[in-house]
């Protein structure tokens, strides 16, 4: 006797888990009034280098930790330590994302109530940190100059889910065919709600501006300034 | 590149109905999944009948309906389907606009499931 196939509506997001978690994260996160940064980028596009200008220059202002993800290397939070701040390392082990549940791990083992602002850096690349809600209060993404002015047309979903985007290694411009009004407007078509900063690690070009939309962001989310 | 996830997620919610409906096996799991994905159909499937050896799941073919990226003008309201990856330069095919929101394109949703 041929056994009948019948349907089970299951209507589920399959993500619906790490959802769940990234929210929890994000409400405790209001309690505590620890603002976080969830930082993506390609690799070598200068998210260690955003972080120590970062930190550089509002270090005075809030009370700062950091949380390196890495496939499996201490390189970035030895780098942040040695700035006398608090760095938690996270190794992914192979895993080409931080999720809900590896952030939730981070923050467990922080004190946050003695910090107003951290920021993750996620690991380097453009395709699965997008996919994946991490829980942090706002998302920022870095693009540099030597990558090229086309990555919104190969990584749309990474610029849609993002709430800034640096332009780092912009002292390249002059010497490269990047244009940036082409990308702007790539952007812009994505996510028109995208601030963009044009910035460089190296020089300091348009950090302050980068700082300056930071520091407005945190205070506005509760943060009183140290 | 993290199929993988996406896989035991998608398995672990499979044989959660499973057990809640007494399902004596799982032939087929319609899903749905945005074309802002990058994920590849054939991977996922190769992930799952690795994962879903001995389980009620095992042998279960993956169905995957793929949803288009539709963004709608911030101008004029009209939405229009896209095909992200071709196009150089996305604008309103109505009033040639260039600022848009993304209706859909992001889903990872599981339909329902076949099962004896």
């Amino acid at each position: 006797m041929m056994e009948e196939v019948r349907l089970i509506q299951v209507k589920e997001e399959i993500f619906s888990d790490n959802k769940e978690i990234a929210d929890d994260l994000r409400d405790n996160l209001v309690k505590e009034k620890t603002f976080l940064i969830n930082l993506m980028s390609s690799p070598g596009s200068g998210k260690t280098s955003l972080i120590l200008k970062t930190i550089e220059k509002i270090r005075d202002e809030f009370r700062m930790g950091v949380i390196e993800a890495d496939i499996d290397s201490m390189v970035d939070s030895e780098k942040v330590a040695a700035q006398g701040i608090e760095a938690i390392q996270l190794r992914t082990g192979g895993f080409c994302h931080l999720d809900a549940s590896m952030v939730k791990k981070g923050l467990d083992a922080m004190d946050l109530g003695g910090l107003d602002l951290i920021i993750i850096e996620n690991v380097g690349n453009l395709v699965c940190p997008a996919e994946f809600d991490t829980g942090a209060t706002k998302n920022v993404m870095i693009l540099s100059v030597p990558e090229g002015d086309d990555k919104p047309l190969k990584y749309p979903l990474m610029f849609t889910v993002c709430n800034v985007l640096l332009v780092n290694k912009i002292d390249y411009l002059d010497i490269s065919d990047f244009d940036i009004h082409a990308l702007r407007e790539r952007v812009l078509t994505l996510n028109p709600k995208i601030e963009i900063f044009e910035v460089s690690c190296k020089t300091g070009q348009g950090i302050e501006d980068w700082t300056n939309w930071l520091r407005e962001e945190v205070k506005a989310f509760g943060v009183v300034s140290k | 590149m993290h199929e993988l996830q996406v896989t035991e997620s998608i398995l672990s919610i499979v044989l959660k109905h499973a057990e809640a409906n007494r399902v004596n096996k799982v032939v087929a799991i319609h899903l749905k999944i945005g074309e802002l994905s990058d994920l590849e159909n054939e991977w996922i499937q190769h992930y799952f009948d690795y994962l879903s050896k001995d389980t009620k799941a095992e042998g279960a073919k993956l169905k995957i309906e793929r949803t288009p990226v539709v963004l709608r003008c911030n101008k004029c309201s009209n939405s229009f389907e896209v095909n992200i990856k071709q196009m150089k330069e996305i604008q309103c095919p109505e009033c040639g606009d260039k600022k848009c929101t993304l209706i859909s394109g992001r889903e990872y949703y599981i339909k329902h499931m076949e099962v004896i």
